[in-house]
């Protein structure tokens, strides 16, 4: 392992079981969710993952905190991030225990861990609330009676109250007013940089990954297709795919919004129970040759710059 | 279509009552989007539930207002009355699939249970209109995803699939409730196409809830800023994109991260006032920097302050702001 990365993926690859019937299950097929995923992260580092809707982004959070068991391939953990793994899910809803306040979800993992006593943890739950813009006044409350950007503020809250070094994200951001998500973006940019909190942060949100990213990996049906770094991959796009998905970017300005041209990707969205022959992409890139449809692209360097990317037409 | 005259929803809590929509009114036209944005916990989903009339009662309490749809009062609706609306003539999405979607129940069920209950069709025709609902949300595979359960599926899958099934009926109301946060922007720019072909048409009327500032300049005609349980600003799009006239929308406004290079991003200091305690003044006064002393003294309402443009902010009103 390397000396500067905290974790690191070697081909992972999480598959789901279809089956058919109840009684007598029997095996259809599989759902390849994530295929061949190789990957680091640094100490310190945000690393953006952005993909299609269903291209195994949360699976692959979730079989990094081992929640799913990997089919195949290697994780990796530093010995210092050795425990250290939190993750805040994509559901706020579901992850939370409805019968549970929100000051017993906070102070439980806190008092089990030992990083608060009975005496100090009130003021510790309170302290952690105001981190994350929920006014202490709401510790008594249980998850029905919060809004959807409240109850993701919970789960941020959770996840962080372990002191975690390193933290998957997974759409944490999706449910909060922009001035709310600036002050949470604010934060973890703060507590990267005070404690060198490595974090994973998956979201559907492009200029949110480009403030806050270092790196940024590009997800399309269980693999990685560009990776590299924020600068590069939004000034100049390799992959078909990245450049569809940034030109697509909705922008907050009425004007410019409606007159603006978009990559339209033909085609629908493959499926993982049976993904296209060699590129993945190929049945909707508009730069599809033959060979496309019978190589696997591997993700590579082209020329000088340092971003790789799964693409053999470049 | 659809009137909202002095909506007030409460909650009756141990702690309290909690006014989370306290007099809102306004309209929306058929074919038009009506973007409705605003600060989190502001009342955005307990509006769009209580015109379906699904708030939890208790602890919930419709305390006042009307609602006009097609001649009908859905807040004075019977339970069976809304019934027939709800699904039929109104379609909701709502922010939470999980909420929604049963688990124990496989999504081809439950993408058919409208079309069973509200039209008499055979069961064949009910898949057939199925699989055409999941292709038109961009999901492949039909055949096996039908006979599959809610957990199986990705975050932004389970929200496409409540789309089609609010979209299956093809209702004259479309209540959005942040429906393309899981969903990558490829995604949402097809789903979006949907609603606006709809939109299109049949004249469908869409109320869209969205923090996305993005999606609500591209998709609505009209903008309303809700804070603290009131619409503190309504305009066309363009007027409030370019001439924002309250406060919190232009904090709002200037918090987009696509606004900044480098450092760190704006945001508003201060968090959002207890609803449970009555306001004295301006809800927004006590985060608000131009905050001057006519601001504490009594509710403000919305006016006009240009045409078309409504605004709460009463040194707005009085032109010293
Ligand atoms: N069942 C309930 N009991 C008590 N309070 C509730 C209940 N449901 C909602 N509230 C309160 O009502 C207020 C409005 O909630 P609502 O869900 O409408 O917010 P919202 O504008 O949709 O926010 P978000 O953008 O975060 O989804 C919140 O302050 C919330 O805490
Ligand atoms: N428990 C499960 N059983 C079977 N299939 C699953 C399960 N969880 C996920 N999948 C499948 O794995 C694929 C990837 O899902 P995943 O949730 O990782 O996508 P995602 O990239 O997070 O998408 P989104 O952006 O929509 O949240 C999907 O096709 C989904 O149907
Ligand atoms: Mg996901
Ligand atoms: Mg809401």
């Amino acid at each position: 392992m390397k000396p500067e990365n905290l974790l690191e993926l070697q081909d992972v690859r999480t598959h789901f079981p279809l089956t058919k019937g109840t009684l007598f299950p029997r095996l259809t097929g599989h759902v390849k969710a994530v295929d061949g995923v190789t990957l680091d992260l640094k100490r310190g580092e945000v690393l953006g993952l952005v993909g299609e809707s269903g291209c195994g982004k949360s699976t692959l959070g979730r079989t990094i905190i081992k929640l799913i068991r990997a089919t195949s391939g290697q994780i990796s953990l530093s010995h210092e991030a050795q425990g250290g793994v939190q993750m805040i899910f994509q559901d706020p809803y579901s992850s939370l225990n409805p019968r549970m306040t929100v000051f017993d979800t906070l102070a439980e993992p806190m008092l089990v861990n030992g990083f608060a006593t009975r005496a100090t943890v009130a003021v510790k739950v309170a302290e952690l609330m105001h981190t994350v813009g929920l006014a202490p006044r709401f510790m008594r409350k249980y998850p029905h009676e919060f809004s959807g950007g409240q109850r993701q503020r919970i789960a941020i809250a959770r996840a962080l109250a372990l002191k975690p070094r390193i933290l998957i994200a997974d759409e944490p951001v999706s449910a909060l007013d922009v001035s709310i998500q600036a002050q949470i973006l604010n934060l973890l940019a703060s507590l990267r940089k005070r404690l060198g909190l490595s974090i994973i942060f998956i979201s559907h949100d492009l200029s949110v990954i480009r403030h806050l990213s270092d790196r940024v990996a590009v997800m399309y049906l269980g693999k990685i297709v560009e990776l590299g770094s924020t600068a590069e991959i939004f000034a100049k796009p390799q992959h078909p795919y990245t450049r569809a998905l940034l030109s697509a970017i909705p922008l907050p300005d009425p004007d410019l919004e409606r007159n603006r041209e978009r990559v339209i990707l033909a085609g629908d969205a493959p499926s993982p129970i049976n993904p296209p022959s060699g590129c993945a992409f190929h049945p909707r890139c508009a730069y599809a040759t033959f060979q496309c449809s019978q190589r696997q692209p591997v993700l590579a360097r082209q020329g000088t710059s340092e971003t790789r990317v799964a693409c053999i037409n470049l | 279509m659809l009137t909202v005259e002095d909506l007030k929803t409460y909650f009756h809590t141990r702690a309290g009552i909690v006014r989370a929509v306290d007099g809102i009114s306004f309209e929306v036209k058929a074919g038009e989007t009506l973007g409705l944005v605003g600060e989190s916990g502001s009342g955005k989903s307990v509006s769009g539930y209580s015109l379906l009339g699904l708030i939890p009662t208790p602890p919930g309490k419709i305390e006042s207002g009307t609602a006009l749809f097609g001649g009908v009062d859905l807040l004075k609706c019977t339970a069976s009355e809304l019934q027939s609306i709800r699904g039929k003539r109104i379609g909701m999405i709502f922010q939470d699939p999980m909420t929604c979607l049963n688990p124990f129940v496989t999504i081809g069920q439950q993408l058919m249970e409208p079309l069973f209950i509200h039209e008499k069709i055979s069961v064949s025709n009910a898949r057939i209109a199925a699989l055409e609902a999941l292709r038109e949300v961009g999901i492949l595979d039909g055949d096996r995803r039908m006979a599959q359960y809610p957990h199986e599926f990705s975050g932004g899958m389970r929200q496409r699939i409540m789309i089609a099934i609010a979209l299956i009926l093809k209702p004259e109301l479309l209540i959005a409730d942040e429906p393309t946060t899981a969903l990558d922007v490829t995604m949402q720019a097809q789903i979006l196409d949907l609603i606006r072909r709809l939109q299109r048409e049949r004249g469908m009327a869409v109320i869209f809830v969205t923090h996305d500032l993005g999606i609500v300049a591209g998709l609505a005609d009209e903008v309303m800023v809700m804070y603290a349980g009131k619409i503190v600003e309504r305009a066309r799009t363009r007027e409030l994109f370019y001439a924002a006239r309250h406060p919190y929308t232009r904090g709002l406004l200037a918090s987009i991260p696509s606004n900044h290079s480098g450092g760190d991003l704006y945001n508003i200091p201060g968090l959002p006032p207890d609803l449970g305690k009555p306001l004295a003044g301006c809800a927004f006064g006590p985060r608000c920097s131009n905050k001057k002393d006519v601001c504490g003294m009594g509710q403000p309402t919305i006016k006009a302050v240009a045409p078309l443009h409504y605004s709460s902010c009463v040194r707005i009103q009085e032109g010293s702001l």
